[in-house]
This record gives structure tokens, C-alpha cells and sequence, in this order.
């Protein structure tokens, strides 16, 4: 660490339902340097007024309520404080929230699928709590499409015993631009599994976080992305292990062609004094398959008790392995097929956890058509 | 009948020579043995052939049946019928191996083979080398030990079926029963005489269970020495140290 920087506990200690206490970024912070300000389009200075439409289709179990509710609704804001200006914007500018509740003890027999369709007619705010009460598990799936300038909040708060598993996909056209915060409040022997996809969109930051309220918890988070040429896509997490005894993993990995595609990973994990016997891993993997493109990943763990379980980190980012191509095309495979296999496969090991059938074969069917490009 | 000549093959490792001048004729029906000390050149010549990236071929020719295979690409080559069986197979994460041999297979027939047909030669192909079938399933190489990865080797040759099969090392870090087991599967390979071999040994151990018709010592870049199968004894019971003193 040096001299001039913070330790990580302090950057994300500010946490304000109030617009006013975050400063509009400049981008010199620590958490704005990587992030092309200009093409926020006023997401970031409350410049963006909320004149736009994002459509919220919901396809629900059974099993689960989806309610919308007003900005006074007692059950929002529950799960987390906004902790950057954009959060807070997002906060402050939607109109109507959605909440999805899964009973206790409910098991949801089907996948609940929001589909959120930007219709590009101007900047939108949004928020979702999805609550999943003690002993509940149900699926969620966030399908972000058409064109929009968006920020919103997401909450999951998960129940003593419950399990959730999300997949969000951010499928946008190509002059989207959509800065979300997904927050996760595991309780008790909570179970959290967060799959996220982004492909499409001129500037993605999404911002992944998990918070423990008792010991037990257990947070596994992987992702995917493929930038093409003059896409921004930003992945931000952030795994606060405040209660003992709590798990988390964090696998991400990303693709990268054409000039001026750009991704960045931050990887911040805090394992505070109270937090014994944590057990946390996060890794990052990035394939730059053209010149011109540029990956940025930062893990940072942050270690303040003696007695964790197991803590590590990793990160690499690099060119295709000319062995990998070599072997393959040595069995007689063409260079481009030889290609496709090797980032296929290096991506689709983890699309493979996506558990949902249908969204994982629309993932492999993504990675195959931005393949083709 | 097929023949791969290798005239005068002069190969260089960022800008340092290491292949001085190879000749060496391999035609269908014979297995010839490359002899020689760590160092040598031996696995440069392999790889050479097949087209890896880091060696430079500065002069010389490799012909398959007339076509000069230095002009083709790594894929091409193969698809003209040349094998690498590689000393060290490379790990490929998230490729299975049954997705990868069937992308093999279909690249080197130019047709996608019947499913049932290839599912029924990979099966006979894998228990004649004594591999678990639940290979198929997994990442090509990963975590493989490495006489798996040598059985693995030789069962793409089988299934490939080339006109030529440069074997590099195939024997080395193998015990004796899947060494048998390797040997066995280049035994069927060149039983109906209708394909080369050039083994790449260190050892003369393989040349026990795969008899070659031809042994050449590879010293210093290039052959010092040429026989028969008498050859190898000689080199069993003397060792490289003549050589090696006169190429240095």
C-alpha cells in the first residue's frame, strides 16, 4: 500500500440516504479513476433528468409476491445505505419501487424472470428489494435490454437459512449506459450465488456487493463479460466480512477486441477484527485477443484479524496461449476454430454454473455470435 | 505410399542455430528411431516439422509426399497427414477432450464423422490403451498424470490415422506397463505398413516393445550416425559420450 493510499475499510465506510453528502465525482478518486465521466451522460452530477423509461416485466413463480410500492414503502433502503454519488442519485431519482418477496420456508418452483427494456427516450432511475424470508430459495433473473441511461439499486436480503441465486444479464444495445448497485444482506446461514453476464452496452459499471449480518453466510459470485471495440465494462465488488464464520468467492472473467474495448475489475474484499474464520477466494481472469484493448484488474484484500480460514487472491490478464492454438492446430483444428474453442472454453467453464438452462444457452449463443465477429 | 523427406533442414531458436543440416527419408511402412543426448536437437526437429511458432526455419526442406509442408500452416500440415505425439501435451482449460477429438477428426477427414460411428472408435480407441472412458469428459490434459497424457497422444494418433507420426518422447516418464500400453497402440498404428514412424527417444527401452528398422544419432543439430536396430545396442551398452565429445 502506498503512502498515499487508503486503506480499504475507509473507502467504503460512507454510507448516506442523502444526495448531498457525496460530492460529484471528478474522476480522481480511488473508485471514479477507470470510468469515462463524460460518457455517464449526468448519471454522475444529477444532470441526467429522469425523462426516460425503463419497462419492468416480471415473470414470477408461483410461490412469489411482486408488489409496487411508493418511495415511502417501509421495506426499502432495508438491505443497504447508497456508499457513491451515482447510488445515492439512483435513490433519490426513482418513482415507483418494485419488491419481490419469497415467503418463509416457499421454495419457488420456477425461476423469477424481470425483464427490464430501456425504450432510449432519456435517463431513468430504478429500485428492486427482492426479499427472501428464513428457509425460502428461489431463483431471480435481471434481463437488462434495449437502450437506456440507467442507475438504480438492487437489494437482496436474504433470510437466516435461505438461498438465492441471481443471474444478471446485461444484454443492452449498443449506446446503453447503466450504472447499478447490487446489494446483498446475508443473515444466518444464508446462501447467495450471483452470476453475472454483461455484454452489451456502451458503458456498463456494475457494482456487486455483499454484507454479513450473522455468521454463516456463504456468497459465491461469478462473472462473464466480452467487451467489444469502444465498450466500457466495469465490475466493482466488494465482500465485507464483518461475522464469523462466513464464506465468499468471487470468480470473474472477461474477454476483450477491438480498439478501445475496455473492462475493469475491482476486487475488494475486508476481512474486519470480528471476522474469524473467514473463508474468502476471488480471482480474475482477463483474454486480450486484440491489440488496442485494455484490462484493468485490481484485487485488494484487506486482512484485520489474525484468524481467517483461508484468504487468497488472484488476477491475471494476458493473450491467448500460443500453446493452447499450437496443440489444437497440430491435430489438423483451423486457426479460428482453434480460436473459438480455447475462449470458449475459457469462459465457459464458468457459464456452465449458470444453472438456469435457458439463460445459459442464450450466454454460450452471445459468446458464440461476439466470437463470430 | 508415403514419404517424408527432410533435406538439409537448418532451424534456428531466436537467432541461435540448433539444427545444422538434417537429412532424413521416412517412408510409409518404416519406423525409424532418433537417438541422442538431452540437447541435441531432437525435439527442435519435431517440433520444427510440425510448425511451432518459436522455431525459425532458416534453410532446408520438409517434404510430404512432394508438398513442401513448410509452406502450409500447423493445421494444414496435420491435415496433409503429419502427427506430433508432443512430450508435453499442453493443458487446455474448459476444451473437453471429447469435443476437442471430435473438432480433430472433423477437421482432418474435411466431414464431421457419424456420431454413433465416433463415439463407437473413441470407446474401442480408449480401452485398448486402458483409458477410463470418463476421460472423454474431461478438460483436454488437465490434471492428467503423465502416462495419461502419453496413452492420450498416442489414441489421437490412432484416431487421426496420419500418413506420418513423429513420436517425441513419447516413452519418457512412463512406467513399464503403460509404456507396454503406449507401445502396443504404436504397434497397431504401423501394422499395416501403410504409415511412417520417427520415434524420439532418449532411452532405448521403447526400442524393446517397438522394434524400428532404422536408428539414427542425433548429435550437435544434425545425424553423426546411421544403422539398424544394431545400433541402439551399441548405443545401450556405450552410451552418447562419443558423440557428444565429437560435436562439441
Amino acid at each position: 500500500m502506498g503512502l498515499n493510499e487508503k486503506p480499504l475499510s475507509t473507502l467504503h465506510e460512507k454510507a448516506s440516504f442523502e444526495l448531498g453528502d457525496f460530492e460529484v465525482p471528478n474522476g480522481r478518486e480511488e473508485s471514479w479513476r477507470f470510468t469515462p465521466l463524460s460518457r455517464l451522460k449526468g448519471l454522475h452530477n444529477g444532470k441526467a433528468e429522469p425523462v426516460g423509461h425503463v419497462r419492468l416485466d416480471v415473470d414470477a413463480a408461483p410461490e412469489v409476491t411482486v408488489e409496487t410500492v411508493g418511495r415511502d414503502d417501509a421495506r426499502l433502503g432495508k438491505a443497504f445505505a447508497p456508499t457513491d454519488r451515482v447510488s445515492a442519485q439512483a435513490w433519490h431519482g426513482f418513482e415507483k419501487a418494485t419488491v419481490i418477496t419469497v415467503p418463509r420456508e416457499a421454495v419457488a418452483s420456477k425461476h423469477t424472470v424481470l425483464t427490464l427494456t430501456g425504450s432510449g427516450d432519456g435517463a431513468a432511475y430504478g429500485h428492486i428489494v427482492v426479499i427472501v424470508e428464513p428457509m425460502a430459495e428461489a431463483v431471480i433473473v435481471l434481463d437488462h435490454r434495449g437502450s437506456a441511461v440507467y442507475a438504480d439499486n438492487i437489494e437482496f436480503a436474504i433470510g437466516d437459512g435461505a438461498s438465492l441465486r441471481v443471474v444478471s444479464l446485461q444484454d443492452w444495445d449498443d449506446d446503453a449506459v447503466h450504472v447499478s448497485h447490487h446489494h446483498a444482506l446475508l443473515a444466518k446461514d444464508a446462501t447467495f450465488r450471483s452470476f453475472v453476464v454483461t455484454l452489451g452496452g456502451d458503458l456498463v459499471r456494475l457494482s456487486p456487493n455483499v454484507t454479513y449480518t450473522a455468521p454463516g453466510g456463504d456468497a459465491d459470485m461469478s462473472g462473464v463479460y466480452f467487451a467489444d471495440a469502444g465498450q466500457h465494462l466495469e465490475h466493482r465488488l466488494l465482500v465485507d466480512h464483518s461475522q464469523p464464520n462466513c464464506k465468499s468467492n468471487v470468480d470473474y472473467r472477461g474477454a476483450l477486441q477491438g480498439e478501445d474495448a475496455h473492462t475493469v475489475w475491482i476486487g475488494d474484499v475486508i476481512i474486519r477484527v470480528e471476522a474469524e474464520g473467514t473463508d474468502t477466494y476471488e480471482l480474475n481472469r482477463n483474454l486480450i485477443l486484440t491489440d488496442g484493448a485494455r484490462a484493468d484488474s485490481v484485487p485488494n484484500l484487506e486482512i484485520l484479524t489474525g484468524e481467517v480460514a483461508g484468504a487468497g487472491h488472484a488476477s491475471a490478464s494476458g493473450r491467448l496461449d500460443d500453446e493452447h492454438i499450437f496443440y489444437l492446430q497440430a491435430r489438423g483444428i483451423p486457426y479460428d476454430e482453434a480460436r473459438r474453442l480455447v475462449i470458449r472454453g475459457f469462459l465457459g467453464q464458468l457459464i456452465e454454473k449458470i444453472e438456469v438452462e435457458e439463460i445459459r444457452e442464450r450466454v454460450l449463443t452471445a459468446v458464440e455470435a461476439e466470437l463470430a465477429r | 505410399m508415403s514419404t517424408l523427406e527432410i533435406r538439409d533442414l537448418h532451424v534456428a531458436v531466436e537467432a541461435k542455430e540448433i539444427l545444422r543440416g538434417v537429412n532424413l527419408t521416412v517412408a510409409a511402412g518404416q519406423t525409424h528411431a532418433i537417438m541422442g543426448p538431452n540437447g541435441s536437437g531432437k525435439s527442435t526437429l519435431a517440433y520444427a516439422i510440425a510448425g511451432h511458432p518459436k522455431y525459425t526455419i532458416t534453410s532446408g526442406q520438409v517434404l510430404l509426399d512432394g508438398v513442401d509442408l513448410l509452406e502450409l500452416s500447423v493445421d494444414e500440415r496435420a491435415r496433409a497427414g503429419l502427427f506430433l505425439a508432443m512430450q508435453y501435451p499442453v493443458e487446455v482449460p474448459g476444451v473437453s477432450v471429447s469435443n476437442f477429438l471430435r473438432s480433430a477428426v472433423t477437421a482432418v477427414r474435411g466431414e464431421a464423422p457419424k456420431l454413433r460411428e465416433f463415439a463407437k472408435d473413441l470407446k474401442n480407441g480408449m480401452d485398448a490403451l486402458s483409458i477410463d472412458p470418463a476421460f472423454a469428459q474431461r478438460n483436454l490434459n488437465e490434471g492428467f498424470s503423465g502416462g495419461e497424457k502419453k496413452r492420450h497422444e498416442i489414441l489421437q494418433m490412432e484416431l487421426l490415422k496420419p500418413k506420418i507420426a513423429v513420436l517425441d518422447e513419447t516413452d519418457s516418464g512412463l512406467d513399464v506397463d503403460a509404456l507396454r500400453v503406449v507401445s502396443e497402440g504404436i504397434n497397431r498404428f504401423r501394422a499395416d505398413g501403410e504409415t511412417g514412424v520417427l520415434l524420439i527417444t532418449h532411452y532405448t527401452r521403447i526400442l524393446r516393445y517397438v522394434k524400428p528398422d532404422f536408428v539414427h544419432v542425433f548429435a550437435g543439430g544434425r545425424i553423426v550416425e546411421e544403422g539398424g536396430p544394431e545400433l541402439a545396442e551399441k548405443l545401450e551398452a556405450e552410451g552418447y559420450e562419443q558423440y557428444t565429445k565429437a560435436s562439441a
